[in-house]
């Protein structure tokens, strides 16, 4: 088989998350809520974000989907928390050039686990399994700031 | 039948895919097209592509003959007693919505009920859905049984006296499963309401005789069956459509236009308005051609053939969930399974990088698979250039795909 290809797909830090998934839950009080779905396949996310002081103070998904579609989403919740908007957003466009096969700039933004999706960019039909989790993020902490300005 | 030399015929099929022979189990999606149907709507654009039903010159009449002798094919084909019956549509969706904004929006009122089931596609949904609304009538589900099936006790129970439409499809694109739909109309009708037949899954794998079935509207698309995308059938009895109104209005469907008011041409062209799908509708006339050369009944035969040797060699793989009726009998060419701990779209990326496509999702059928209790599955289909070897290695991909999800983690 051509396990080669798919190696770059199925890294095992993805498997990792999508078998121990990091911030997995539903936050509680006056938390965000943002409900996202990939109606093409079925996929679907509720990330709840806590947001104070212009900072993501905490972040949990709960969902259902594909290894990729999961593992971005719980790999998100850990890149975001403690960034302020401007960086998360700004994460996400990295993220989104990522998808894209573009170059990306990381600044001096840590990037940690999220660097094992760049395979995903070889497979155009799991892109939008990876992107799914950073929409929802991207539309709630795009409302946040809209309340804000 | 021998599907060898019939695969000769797909051009498409002789590929590689990801450095693999090429195995195309997706036809439920949509199927390949034989060199006859890809010659004739080649030929068709270099020699004789016309506007039809206008104009005086050559080229015009020799389109006409050609989207007109489409219609007659179809109609033979699931054996209409009129060409008046068979219009030309975009597909199934297009063919649904057409009876449901037409016939529905004008027979329907608060109290009446339309009745669908669990496994419809989302096309023989929402349409309904939608008419419900506007008209205030209520959208009724037919149970399933627990291997998927219907059962005429459940329709003979959901469908009232105060049904007006029961619509149903004839073969179902997630279950496989083949539902009686000439037990099921006979219960519309004697309850007085009407029967809808979805035969987008049907119509390509199995001879269909509307009047035996004595269903009153038939849609299914060319695509699926060996034909060009964008073409589709809605047949209707006559004495229904002739009451009902067109849905688009135009060039193509008139009779008389005046500032105020105009009429309609006669059946079946008051329901084509503007250019129609000419090159679509001689395709799907090739496709015809070539599934009847064959024989329909061959090639059902066939596929029930595949789908037991599938269910067979799959159910034997280790966690395997395979969805509806585990008889071949009860079932058509397609199988829906899951693989335990492994996503549906994680088989569909491994078994691709195998050469191997299949389709993983909802299949537009979210209440189905609510019913399921899964949120997507992946399904292999199969169609009459498949062979036991293209199963084979699908069963060897399944195998390969839990091992490599083994694996990794």
């Amino acid at each position: 088989m051509s396990s080669k290809n798919l190696d770059t797909l199925y890294r095992q830090v993805i498997m990792d998350h999508y078998k121990n998934p990091r911030n997995k839950g539903v936050l509680e009080d006056d938390s965000l809520t943002i409900n996202m779905n990939n109606p093409t396949c079925g996929d679907r996310i509720q990330l709840t974000l806590k947001l104070e002081d212009g900072k993501v103070a905490d972040a949990k998904f709960e969902g259902e989907g594909c290894s990729i579609s999961m593992s971005s989403a719980s790999m998100m919740t850990q890149a975001i928390k403690g960034k302020n908007i401007e960086e998360t957003l700004k994460l996400s466009k990295v993220f989104s050039d990522m998808m894209l096969g573009k170059e990306y700039d990381e600044d001096d933004l840590d990037l940690g686990d999220i660097e094992a999706l760049q395979g995903v960019s070889q497979f155009p039909a799991r892109i939008k399994c990876a992107t799914l989790a950073w929409k929802a993020m991207e539309k709630g902490v795009g409302t946040e700031k809209e309340e804000q300005e | 039948m021998n599907a060898r030399e019939i695969r000769q015929m797909f051009p498409i099929l002789d590929q590689e895919v990801n450095g693999k022979p090429l195995v195309y189990l997706d036809s439920a999606a949509t199927s390949q097209k034989p060199v006859p149907v890809i010659e004739a709507i080649d030929k068709y654009y270099r020699e004789y592509n016309s506007n039809v039903h206008r104009g005086v010159h050559t080229l015009g009449t020799r389109a006409t003959d050609g989207y007109e002798g489409a219609r007659e094919k179809v109609r033979k084909f699931i054996n209409a007693k009129s060409t008046e019956e068979v219009i030309f549509t975009r597909g199934t969706t297009t063919s649904i919505n057409t009876v449901a904004a037409s016939y529905g929006r004008a027979n329907l009122s608060e109290g009446d009920e339309i009745v669908i089931s669990y496994m419809e596609h989302h096309s023989n949904i929402i349409p309904w859905q939608q008419v419900a609304k506007q008209t205030g009538a209520t959208l009724k589900y037919l149970p399933l049984q627990e291997d998927g099936t219907i059962s005429l006790e459940d329709v003979r129970t959901t469908v009232t006296a105060d049904t007006k439409i029961v619509s149903i499809m004839q073969v179902s694109n997630v279950l496989g499963v083949m539902n009686p739909i000439k037990e099921i109309a006979k219960i519309a009708h004697e309850n007085g309401a009407i029967m809808v037949v979805d035969g987008a899954q049907s119509a390509p794998h199995m001879k269909i005789d509307v009047q035996d079935l004595n269903c009153d509207f038939l849609a299914f698309s060319g695509h699926k069956m060996c034909g060009p995308t964008g073409i589709g059938v809605l047949y209707g009895k006559k004495n229904l459509l002739e009451k009902m109104e067109p849905v688009e209005f135009g060039g193509e469907m008139i009779d008389f236009v005046g500032l105020y008011e105009s009429t309609w041409k006669e059946l079946p062209w008051k329901f084509e308005g503007g250019t129609p799908i000419i090159a679509g509708a001689i395709g799907l006339g090739a496709a015809i051609d070539f599934l009847e050369q064959i024989g329909l009944e061959e090639i059902e035969a066939y596929e029930h053939k595949l789908a037991a040797y599938a269910m067979e060699k799959m159910s034997a793989i280790d966690g395997m969930t395979i969805y509806g009726p585990k008889e071949a009998s009860k079932r058509a060419g397609l199988v829906t399974f899951n693989i335990d701990d492994v996503h549906p779209h994680d088989v569909a990326t491994v078994l691709d990088a195998e050469g191997i496509a299949v389709r993983a999702g909802h299949h537009c059928a979210q209440p189905l698979m609510k019913w399921l209790k899964v949120s997507a599955t992946a399904r292999a289909s199969f169609y009459l250039y498949n062979t036991e070897e293209d199963i084979d290695k699908l069963v060897s991909g399944l195998v390969k795909t839990k091992e490599y999800f083994s694996d990794v983690f």
